[in-house]
């Protein structure tokens, strides 16, 4: 709590005192102490306490008692009213409040405008708490802020402000500290947290020559960091400014319920005013007692029912409880309109590498010839792919887990179109393709249909072959099976790979349609033409690694970025950027979406529902000033605690 | 010409009508107030002295909202 609020915390706790001390006095009063003091006054005649009220407690007492907590409670309302007045501004819930409560007491429900003054102030107090509380959730992810630098100086260490650091400086960084600025390792290792950019809690392990992003908690190790951006293009600030900015964007419905306020609030008050007036003056026409007490109170209670506060709060907090909620997970919105617009996603278009598949070559299976095993085989096809910077003898090396022995290899020698040949441990060693086995004279093989294939052939004498391919990336199925379960009609996967390795990957995954062989421009047009057979309500989505799709993901109604850490280009072109390269989170993406969104609408129908139903109660004198108290702060409050609950969206069930 | 102040402000529809006064000051071409971060994004008219544009504005909320401040 700041100290706005804790003030208004001692105002209330003063006001709760101060009333139950007054209705305790009077309760008693009335329950005897008032006799007790006219028998006192008639045995001793001294007085102290004049028997003048009369055996109940008289209002004039109550009128000046109940004034003192009144004025505590809302002085600052009442002055906000007067001065709006002033200033033309009429009707704003100060006000309302105002008119409600004065013309409570001139009823002389003494104790009603006090409560109606106290619980819209508890309303207001609570709603702010409220607010601060998520905003603080939300800011958390702020924390990422790093407030300084370390910086070498005369063979000093020195703490600067971070922007003053220049490209090409040497920082330290020590365990515990957050990486700054964007840069490479100079010297030193150690592992990094990354779970408040990513939402990972896995340590990254990082040691000389790895590139580092600012935002990181460096774990356990003192890394020396050569700097390669300046702070404000680091990305700690992009993702920062990104955040900040994610609520200017506007959605729908906010912008819905900043109308529906604007007609609403000047309606219901003329409305008040008729009903304070013509109910009575047409009694008076009708020759019967115009009752004006009766409908004056009805009208102010129409009054404090009215407050449009809990709808104009809840719909802005409840999306950005649900951007909050998502960037605690790694998944950073850019607007409450693409969260809007996201719930509405009923195509989802993927591109292959990078996105569903891991976009980099692993050895998938090795079948050797009986004469060796499956460790034997991949030695020598590492070893003599292991001049090659190749994907595909980059993948086999990755697979042949221990240390190369590259004294053991001789005499390399590339065959464009073909494969290698080197001589390995003294054997000469063929690796390629099929081409290459016909080339030395093996004809009797059988070929193979998944994806790469590396033949080998040892002393010229077929030894088997090792399967290479893009791996699907684990969480790939289980994120088409949650964006279908939360309401998502087709997947569609975009790729420039051949029709054979597409449809494997698809068909493993489930996706609905398949376009292969594609070109970059083809994509923008496939999804152009998916763009044009739609419903207009119906959203697409195209979900890209950003780093050739930028066209795409602009063209796309919400286009998400993923695996996007360090990559400015995809920050900038998508609305949706996940921050690690874990598909599922674009289910879980939508899924927030849907919840928040889901939140929205229970909140604007609960809040005008409530209020409405109350109105028509004031209206015909059911509804008391209780009962209106509950439809303004009781909704906010419910509101308020409804939309926080975004925040807390997670990926179980 | 775009930039970002923060703001301070009690209530949601105050914001709102914050924004909305905003919007109509001369030199102003769009502006955008989120009450969840206080802040308030600015796009300037070409050539408008932001610093002025801005005096005005915050003299237009005024008119509003008695209870806010814009910082520049």
């Amino acid at each position: 709590m700041n100290r706005k609020q804790k003030k208004v915390l001692i105002r209330i706790i003063v006001t709760v005192v101060l009333m139950a001390v007054i209705i305790g006095i009077s309760k008693l009063y009335e329950a005897g102490f008032a006799n007790a003091i006219k028998d006192f006054d008639e045995t001793y005649s001294i007085y102290p306490f004049p028997y003048m009220f009369g055996p109940t407690w008289p209002w004039q007492l109550n009128l000046v008692l109940y004034i003192i907590p009144y004025i505590v409670i809302g002085y600052d309302i009442i002055k906000k009213a007067v001065k709006g007045i002033f200033r033309g501004q009429v009707f704003d819930e100060n006000f309302l409040m105002a008119v409600a409560t004065v013309g409570a007491i001139c009823l002389g429900d003494f104790k009603e405008s006090v409560a109606v003054m106290l619980f819209y102030q508890i309303g207001e107090l609570f709603q702010s708490v409220a607010i601060g509380k998520s905003r603080k959730n939300i800011t958390a992810l702020m924390d990422i802020r790093p407030d300084y630098a370390n910086v070498i100086k005369d063979g000093k260490i020195e703490k600067v402000d971070p922007d003053s650091v220049g490209i090409g400086t040497t920082i330290i960084v020590n365990p515990g500290e957050k990486v700054p600025i964007d840069g490479i390792i100079t010297e030193g290792n150690t592992s990094l947290n990354t779970s408040a950019l990513t939402g990972e809690s896995m340590p990254r392990e990082a040691s000389v020559g790895d590139e580092v992003i600012s935002g990181c908690i460096n774990i356990n190790g003192v890394i020396k960091i050569n700097t390669t951006k300046s702070f404000g293009e680091s990305t700690v600030s992009k993702i920062l400014d990104l955040v900040e900015n994610s609520s200017m964007k506007k959605s729908k419905s906010e912008n819905f319920i900043t109308k529906f306020a604007k007609y609403y609030t000047p309606i219901v008050c003329y409305s008040a005013l008729a009903l304070a007036i013509i109910p009575p003056v047409i009694n008076m026409l009708m020759g019967n007692n115009a009752d004006f007490g009766t409908w004056i109170t009805r009208a102010l209670t129409f009054l404090v029912i009215s407050c449009p506060c809990a709808l104009v709060i809840s719909i802005p907090l409840s999306f950005f409880s649900g951007i909050g909620c998502a960037s605690k997970n790694g998944i950073l919105v850019k607007g409450s309109n693409y969260l809007e617009a996201l719930s509405n996603a009923k195509y989802v278009v993927f591109d292959k590498t990078g996105t569903l598949t891991k976009g980099v070559f692993e050895v998938t299976g090795i079948y050797p010839e009986s004469d060796y095993d499956d460790d034997k085989l991949l030695y020598y096809a590492a070893h003599a792919e292991s001049a090659s910077n190749h994907p595909i003898s980059m993948g086999l090396k990755q697979a042949y887990s221990k240390e190369l022995m590259l004294e053991d290899v001789k005499n390399i020698e590339e065959i464009a179109g073909h494969g290698v040949c080197a001589e390995v441990n003294g054997s000469k060693v063929h690796a390629g393709n099929m081409k290459l086995m016909h080339k030395i004279g093996i004809d009797n093989i059988t070929g193979h249909d998944e994806g790469t294939v590396v033949y080998i052939a040892i002393d010229g004498k077929y030894a088997g072959f090792i399967t290479i391919s893009d791996v699907v990336k684990p969480t790939s199925k289980k994120a088409i099976v949650g964006l279908k379960k939360n309401g998502i009609k087709k997947t569609i996967m975009l790729t420039g790979d051949s029709q054979k390795t597409a449809h494997k990957v698809a068909g493993e995954l489930d996706v609905d349609i398949v376009k292969s062989e594609l070109l970059p421009a083809d994509k923008v047009s496939e999804v152009e033409a998916l763009l044009e057979e739609k419903e207009e309500k119906e959203k697409l989505a195209f979900v890209g690694d950003g780093i050739n799709d930028a066209p795409v993901l602009s063209r796309a109604d919400i286009g998400i970025a993923m695996g996007a850490l360090g990559s400015d280009a995809a920050i900038e072109a998508a609305d949706i950027v996940l921050m690690d390269d874990d598909p599922e989170k674009i289910a879980l993406a939508i899924k927030i979406s849907n919840k928040t969104l889901k939140i929205v609408k229970q909140n604007i129908v609960f809040a005008i529902a409530v209020k409405f139903i109350c109105l028509i109660l004031g209206a015909i004198g059911i509804a008391n000033m209780w009962i209106a108290i509950f439809a303004d702060v009781g909704v906010m409050v419910v509101a308020v605690l409804n939309a926080i609950r975004a925040l807390s969206i997670n990926n179980k069930k | 010409m775009t930039k970002t102040y923060d703001v301070e402000v009690d209530c949601a529809n105050c914001a709102a009508k914050m924004e909305e006064a905003i919007k109509k000051t001369e030199g102003v071409k769009d502006a955008s107030l989120s009450f969840m971060t206080l802040k308030l994004k600015v796009e300037f008219e070409e050539g408008a002295d932001e610093k002025k544009v801005m005096k005005k504005a915050l003299k237009n909320c005024k008119k509003v909202e008695d209870d806010c401040d814009i910082i520049f």
